[in-house]
């Protein structure tokens, strides 16, 4: 790898670190003026222009607070449980294409930090399970007893949840053929019949509503957010935590929900294409324009996914807790093998 | 003499549909959504202020004529505020009103609103006017003397003529 390289890959790096870390900020000023919106009033409408600056005051509150850790408590384990989950949630990102690859100047940039990695399904279901460690960790290190049991039925809630969502992407890998995230975004090109865009949901509609259910249970988003729903536990795992050890897990919460946006999108809609749009020849010659269309097209996808994300959650009561099991053991998981037993029967017939 | 059997409500079994509970999210889901484009209820304060009706219950204040205040310094009203903020001296003058209160002063942070002393005074000199927005930068500021007290009956027509029609009938 020559300098040249590794500058792309830092530079790379830090728009996707930069991207992450204001995102989730502003996600959070998405969720209360959307939530606002759906209850009748306004959300923050005083700070900056109708309140566009109001996650920067919430971040800066937050900064600012006291660092409270209880006493009884392990140091250590205490700390290190945001930076774990903050970690994982960013580390993820490193497989999500953004766009096509362009030229600039002779020298080819793949938009992807992580680009072209055989593997990159399993890397991302593997780095978004690491995320139980955080939030069990957290709960375990808070040394209080409610802390403990909202961290362990969250923790439960998110290993149930993992197996339908791996099965329904296995159901999907099959029709697709790779785990390559690269390759199915570019099977998810082009149209059948000029009109219908090629797109995963359309191949495999129980496999993405199997996703989506999975991926609400493995963010702890409402319908399934018992651990941290106020009347429930109050904080459940995060009730110990103050400043910004606090804002790490809230940022890693949102980041999760844009990470689970960006996936679904990526997965099942078609990722970063434009449907019609794209294939036009002036996009053909100014591939640095086309880069851009791509990549506000998964910014399109992705804001929908994570408006989508909050509409659920002032619709929907909340599951309680056996009800949540008893829907992810007994009704996602057999519907989840159904699925993938069907579609490999299909496969293989069409084969 | 017989029994009434009474036959309990059993709920109905659930359609598949509402089994399946999507359709019922569904629903839920296009509920919320046309809450989205209704009309919002927040009052935008200040630029909204709420304006009181005359039976609103506001700051206490001293109603001034064009010969000065009403208030005859009786004391009445510092002996029956149940939170003790008044504080009341009288004086001796040579017009036609003989006595007037030298010193009128009022403890904004002890006083509870209720009314009392505009109930028990027999000149009507003190009032519960519509004024709700009292901040203080330090607690002395809070020490209302009669510069800060006095109002002009014109401005206290509302709660003048709510006493008259609801509360001055005994």
């Amino acid at each position: 790898m020559s300098l040249i390289d590794v500058i792309i890959l830092v530079v790379k790096i830090l728009v996707v670190l930069h991207i992450f870390l204001i995102g989730a900020a502003y996600v959070v000023l998405l969720e209360r003026k959307e939530s606002a919106w759906i209850q009748n009033r306004v959300g923050p409408n005083r700070t900056g222009w109708r309140g566009s600056l109001q996650s920067f005051a919430d971040v800066l509150k937050l900064v600012l607070k006291e660092d409270i850790v209880p006493s009884q408590a392990n140091y250590a384990f205490h700390t290190l449980a945001p930076i774990i989950s903050i970690a994982i949630a960013v580390a993820v990102w490193m497989v999500v294409p953004f766009a096509d690859p362009f030229t600039i100047g002779g020298k080819e940039i793949v938009p992807t930090v992580a680009p072209d990695l055989n593997v990159s399904l399993l890397l991302l279901l593997a780095l978004s399970s690491l995320g139980v460690y955080g939030i069990t960790l957290a709960g375990w290190a808070s040394n209080s007893k409610y802390s403990l049991l909202g961290g362990l039925r969250s923790a439960a809630q998110m290993i149930s949840y993992e197996l339908s969502m791996g099965l329904a992407l296995i159901g999907m890998m099959l029709c697709v053929g790779t785990l390559n995230i690269t390759q199915i975004v570019d099977a998810q090109a082009g149209t059948w019949l000029g009109i219908l865009p090629r797109w995963n949901i359309f191949v495999q509609p129980l496999g993405f509503l199997i996703f989506l259910v999975a991926a609400f249970a493995e963010t702890n988003r409402a319908p399934f957010d018992l651990a941290e729903a106020e009347p429930e536990l109050v904080g459940g795992f995060h009730t110990e935590y103050t400043g910004l050890k606090f804002g790490l897990f809230f940022l890693a919460e949102y980041g999760n929900v844009i990470l689970m946006s960006a996936v679904m999108s990526t997965l099942f809609f078609g990722g970063y294409h434009f449907p019609w749009v794209e294939n036009l020849p002036f996009f053909k010659e100014h591939d640095v324009l086309r880069a851009l269309l791509q990549f506000s097209a998964l910014f399109i996808k992705t804001l929908f996914f994570i408006f989508f994300f909050i509409w659920v959650r002032w619709s929907i009561p909340r599951f309680r807790y056996d009800q949540l099991m008893n829907l992810g053991w007994r009704v996602m998981f057999p519907l989840a093998l159904a699925n993938t037993v069907i579609t490999a029967i299909v496969v293989a017939l069409l084969k | 003499m017989a029994t009434k059997t009474v036959k309990t409500g059993t709920p109905a079994r659930l359609t598949f549909w509402e089994k399946l509970y999507l359709p019922e999210i569904a629903r839920g889901m296009g509920l919320t959504l046309k809450q989205m484009f209704q009309p919002k209820f927040t009052r935008e304060y200040p630029e909204e202020r709420y304006e009181p009706v005359g039976s609103y219950r506001g700051r206490p204040v001293l109603v001034q004529e064009d010969y000065g205040e009403r208030c005859v310094a009786c004391g009445l009203c510092s002996r029956v505020c149940p939170a003790l903020a008044i504080e009341v001296q009288a004086a001796e003058t040579t017009k036609e009103k003989e006595r007037y209160p030298s010193l009128f002063e009022i403890n904004m942070l002890r006083c509870i609103f209720c009314g009392f002393c505009e109930e028990v005074c027999p000149e009507e000199a003190i009032v519960m006017s519509k004024d709700y927005e009292l901040v203080f930068e330090h607690p002395e500021d809070a020490i209302f003397g009669k510069d800060k007290l006095l109002v002009p009956v014109s401005k206290l027509q509302d709660r003048l003529e709510f006493l008259r029609q609801y509360k001055n009938q005994r």
